[in-house]
């Protein structure tokens, strides 16, 4: 595929800002631990039968209608739920029986899919407007780049944004 | 067949998805994942194989308004769980509606 213009300069910046900013993100692999072979099954069905939903809408009732469920929030309610349930274990053996914790995390990992939620309508415009002029393999790929470039970077300016704001609530005022 | 393609095809992709969710670290940046384009990922690649890319470019389209119901659907759960604290499971259910109604209301004004 061949970008030209606009689009080639679109894809410089983004990468540019991404690849600059110090990015403070980590691998926990010790994380899979925590889940379950029931989670993995369950978010792979899951994941099947929303794939066959959205197929079936579009064959029966039509592109424009079954477009719709490509953005269905497939698999946040399950990965919601397990953060809330991972944190709930760990506060038992600390001797606190209710704690808010877990769904606090979940909250912070909703704001986190709000972010994504914003890049994946940059996802849908490049592919509804790449997929008829430019090879389909390409399109996918560089709308998917896109999608981590743009959630990558809203996240790393809300960080900023937070960091700001918590200085300025330290500073006393003169 | 078809459909037996398509739920391994949907299965793998949203699992592989959901996997950079558990292991990425801290829990905001994991947050993304779960608005990742996995489902349109499976079924764009499977449309575009059964049905062409003209096609898959007008369900892409109607993407866009699904999306867009997404980030209302993830505001709600933001509030329902952070300041509501409701638990996960009845936020993330009960704010299902508002991603059909803020979709399927733009689709019906702007799409169809």
């Amino acid at each position: 595929m061949r970008i030209t213009g606009l689009g080639r300069g679109v894809l410089y910046v983004v990468g540019a800002t991404v690849a600059m900013i110090k990015m403070p993100v980590r691998l926990k692999f010790s994380a899979l631990r925590d889940v379950t072979l029931h989670d993995y099954v369950s978010r792979f069905a899951l994941g099947g039968a929303i794939t066959v939903l959205a197929g079936m809408i579009a064959r029966y009732f039509g592109p424009v209608a079954g477009g719709v469920f490509l953005a269905f929030p497939a698999i946040f309610p399950a990965s919601a739920t397990l953060i809330e349930k991972h944190q709930r274990p760990k506060k038992q053996r600390a001797g606190i029986a209710f704690t808010l914790r877990g769904r606090l995390a979940a909250a912070i990992d909703a704001r986190g899919a709000t972010l994504g939620s914003i890049a994946l309508v940059l996802f849908a415009l490049v592919c509804w407007q790449g997929l008829p002029r430019h090879r389909p393999v390409g399109v996918l790929g560089i709308a998917l780049a896109l999608w981590l470039a743009l959630a990558t970077t809203l996240w790393r300016l809300r960080q900023w944004h937070g960091l700001i704001r918590a200085r300025h609530r330290r500073t006393p005022s003169r | 067949m078809e459909l037996l393609i398509r739920v391994l095809t949907g299965g793998a992709i949203i699992s592989v998805f959901a996997l950079a969710g558990d292991v990425l670290k801290p829990k905001s940046f994991a947050g993304l994942f779960a608005a990742a384009p996995s489902v349109a990922l499976a079924s764009l690649a499977l449309t575009i194989v059964n049905d062409g890319a003209a096609f898959a470019a007008v369900e892409a389209r109607s993407m866009v308004v699904g999306a867009l119901g997404f980030f209302v659907y993830a505001r709600c759960c933001v509030d329902l769980m952070g300041t509501r604290h409701q638990s996960a499971m009845s936020a993330t259910l009960c704010a299902l509606p508002v991603w059909a109604a803020v979709s399927f209301t733009l689709w019906a004004l702007l799409l169809r």
